[in-house]
C-alpha cells in the first residue's frame, strides 16, 4: 500500500489542489476543537497541580513550571493526537470508505488514476506539516489556560505561573513534542485510510470500519508513545 | 480487439468465472447476460483489470494485460471508458467537474478547452444546464448520462457498461441504450455490457455471451437467440411471456 502511495503525483496540479482541500478539510477544520480542548486541559493541569502542592516548602513558581512541561511533553502532542484520531480518523475512513463502497475508487483506478497516491499522499502530507503547528498552537493555549485558570482561581499569582513557566526551558523538550507530533500524525492519516481503502461491504460496515480505524489509531499512538518517550527521553 | 482466452477467478473457495473465453471487436456492442451470481460483473471487473485472474490471458490489441508494468496498465486504462452500476459519480464534485475530472488529470488542455470538451460531450448525451448541479441533485437516468459523458470524454478505445439500464424506466432504458449504440458507432469503439435487460438484449445485441455459473453457456447475436434451443438461455431469455410471444412471432415470421 505504502509503495503505492508514497508514488510520484501524476498531475502536480490536481495533486495541489488536493492538498489545498485537504489542509482545509484535516488542519483548518481541526484548529478549533484543539484550540479548545489544549486552553481548558492546561486550565485544569494548572489548577489540579496548585490544589496538589501544599507544602509551604515548595514554591509556587513549580505550579507554572509543571504545567509547561506537562502540556509541552504529554498533554499537547500525545493528548490533542488522539482527539484528532477520533475526529479525523473517523473522517478519513469514512470519506475513503464510502467511496470505495460507491465504486468511486474503482472509476478513479479504471480511469488509469492510482488512487492510494492521489487519496491517501495529500493526506499524509497534510497531517505530518500542519499538526505541528497545531499542537504548537496547542502548547501556547495550554500554558494560556494554565495562567487564566490561576487568574480566575486566584490559586497562585501570576508572577509565580510566569517564572515557573521561564524556568529551565529545554528546547529539546518542544523537538520531541514536534517529533512525537509527526510520528502521531503519520498514524492519524495511513490507519484510518488504510481501515477505508480495504473496507468491503455497505455503509454499516463503512461505520464500522471507522470505529476500528480509532480504536487502532489511538492504541498505535499510546504504544508509539511508550516508545518514543523511551527512545528520545531516557 | 479484446481477447480473453480461458480466464479463471474465485473469492475463497467460489470459482466464480470457471474458464470464460470470447473476442471483442471494435464497432460492435457486446452484451454479456446471465443471472445475477453468473459471474459477469466479476467477468468485466476482471477485463478491467479490477480483479486479477488466477488463470488465463486478457489481450488489449494483443498485448497480455497480465505481462504489463502498473504504468502499462495505468496508460492502457486512459484508453478505457466505464459506466458504473451505480454511476459512480464523484458525489461531492459537480457534473462539470465529474466529467472534466479525467481531462484535467491526463491532459494539458486550457480551461476553456476543457470546458468546451466537456458541454461538447454533455450535449452529446442530452444533458443541458446541468453542468453546476450535483449528482445527488441528478434523476438516475441523468446521473448514468453524466457517467455515459465523463466515461467518453477521453475519447476512450474500450468502453464498458455495468448494467446501465438497472433501476430506469423503460422509456430512459431505451434512450441510454441507443445513446451506447451511437456512441459506439460513432467512434468505432469496443463495447462491452453487462445486462440483465432484455429489451438491450433485441436493440443492441451485435454479440451476445451467456455466462452462467461461471461458464460460457452460449454466444451468438440478437437474430441467433430467437433460434437458439439452448434450454438455459431460453429459460433465461424467456421467462416473460412477453418475450415468448416475441419470439413466436419472430419463428412465424422466418418461417414465412
Amino acid at each position: 500500500m505504502l509503495k503505492q502511495v508514497f508514488k510520484r503525483p501524476q498531475k502536480g496540479k490536481i495533486f495541489r489542489d488536493s492538498l489545498v482541500r485537504e489542509l482545509d478539510d484535516l488542519g483548518n477544520k481541526s484548529l478549533g476543537i484543539s484550540a479548545f480542548i489544549a486552553f481548558f486541559v492546561g486550565g485544569v493541569v494548572a489548577i489540579q497541580t496548585a490544589l496538589n502542592v501544599d507544602n509551604p516548602m515548595i514554591p509556587k513558581y513549580l505550579i507554572g513550571f509543571a504545567t509547561k512541561r506537562s502540556i509541552i511533553l504529554e498533554f499537547a502532542p500525545t493528548f490533542i493526537s488522539i482527539i484528532l484520531a477520533g475526529k479525523v480518523g473517523s473522517f478519513i475512513t469514512s470519506s475513503i470508505g464510502t467511496m470505495r463502497v460507491t465504486e468511486q475508487i474503482d472509476a478513479l483506478e479504471v480511469m488509469g488514476i492510482n488512487s492510494l497516491n492521489y487519496l491517501v499522499l495529500p493526506k499524509i502530507i497534510t497531517t505530518i506539516f500542519f499538526y505541528p503547528f497545531i499542537i504548537s498552537i496547542a502548547i501556547f493555549l495550554g500554558i494560556f489556560g494554565g495562567w487564566v485558570a490561576g487568574e480566575l482561581t486566584g490559586l497562585f499569582s501570576s508572577t509565580d505561573y510566569i517564572d515557573g513557566i521561564q524556568l529551565e526551558f529545554k528546547s529539546f523538550f518542544y523537538v520531541y513534542a514536534m517529533i512525537k507530533t509527526m510520528v502521531f500524525a503519520f498514524v492519524i492519516a495511513t490507519i484510518p485510510a488504510y481501515h477505508g481503502y480495504y473496507v468491503k461491504g455497505g455503509s454499516l460496515e463503512v461505520g464500522r470500519s471507522s470505529t476500528r480505524a480509532v480504536v487502532w489509531t489511538s492504541v498505535t499512538i499510546i504504544v508509539l508513545n511508550y516508545f518514543l518517550t523511551q527512545m528520545l527521553l531516557s | 480487439m479484446i481477447e480473453v482466452k480461458d480466464i479463471h477467478k474465485s473469492f475463497g473457495d467460489a470459482h466464480v468465472l470457471k474458464g470464460i473465453s470470447a473476442t471483442f471487436e471494435a464497432g460492435k456492442t457486446s452484451l454479456i447476460i446471465g443471472q445475477s451470481g453468473s459471474g459477469k460483473t466479476v467477468f468485466i471487473k476482471s477485463l478491467l483489470g479490477l480483479h486479477t485472474p488466477e488463470k488465463g490471458d486478457i489481450c488489449y490489441d494483443g498485448k497480455n494485460y497480465g505481462n504489463m508494468s502498473t504504468d502499462e496498465r495505468r496508460y492502457l486504462r486512459k484508453e478505457i471508458g466505464m459506466v458504473f452500476q451505480g454511476s459512480a459519480l464523484f458525489d461531492s464534485s459537480t457534473v462539470e467537474e465529474n466529467v472534466m475530472f479525467p481531462l484535467k488529470m491526463f491532459t494539458n488542455q486550457s480551461k476553456s478547452e476543457m470546458l468546451e470538451r466537456v458541454n461538447f460531450v454533455l450535449n452529446r448525451v442530452d444533458l443541458v444546464d446541468a453542468n453546476n448541479k450535483y449528482p445527488s441533485e441528478l434523476s438516475g437516468g441523468m446521473q448514468k448520462r453524466v457517467a455515459i459523458a465523463r466515461a467518453i470524454v477521453m475519447k476512450p478505445k474500450y468502453l464498458f457498461c455495468d448494467e446501465p439500464n438497472s433501476g430506469l424506466d423503460p422509456r430512459t432504458a431505451i434512450l441510454i441504450d441507443n445513446l451506447i449504440q451511437e456512441i459506439t458507432d460513432e467512434y468505432n469503439i469496443i463495447t462491452v455490457i453487462n445486462t440483465h435487460d432484455m429489451n438491450s438484449v433485441m436493440e443492441i445485441g451485435e454479440k451476445i455471451i451467456f455466462l452462467q455459473h461461471g461458464i460460457k453457456e452460449w454466444e451468438g447475436t440478437s437474430n441467433d437467440i430467437f433460434k437458439t434451443d439452448n434450454k438455459a438461455v431460453t429459460d433465461f431469455v424467456y421467462s416473460s411471456n412477453l418475450f415468448k410471444k416475441v419470439r413466436q412471432a419472430y419463428l412465424m415470421e422466418d418461417k414465412k
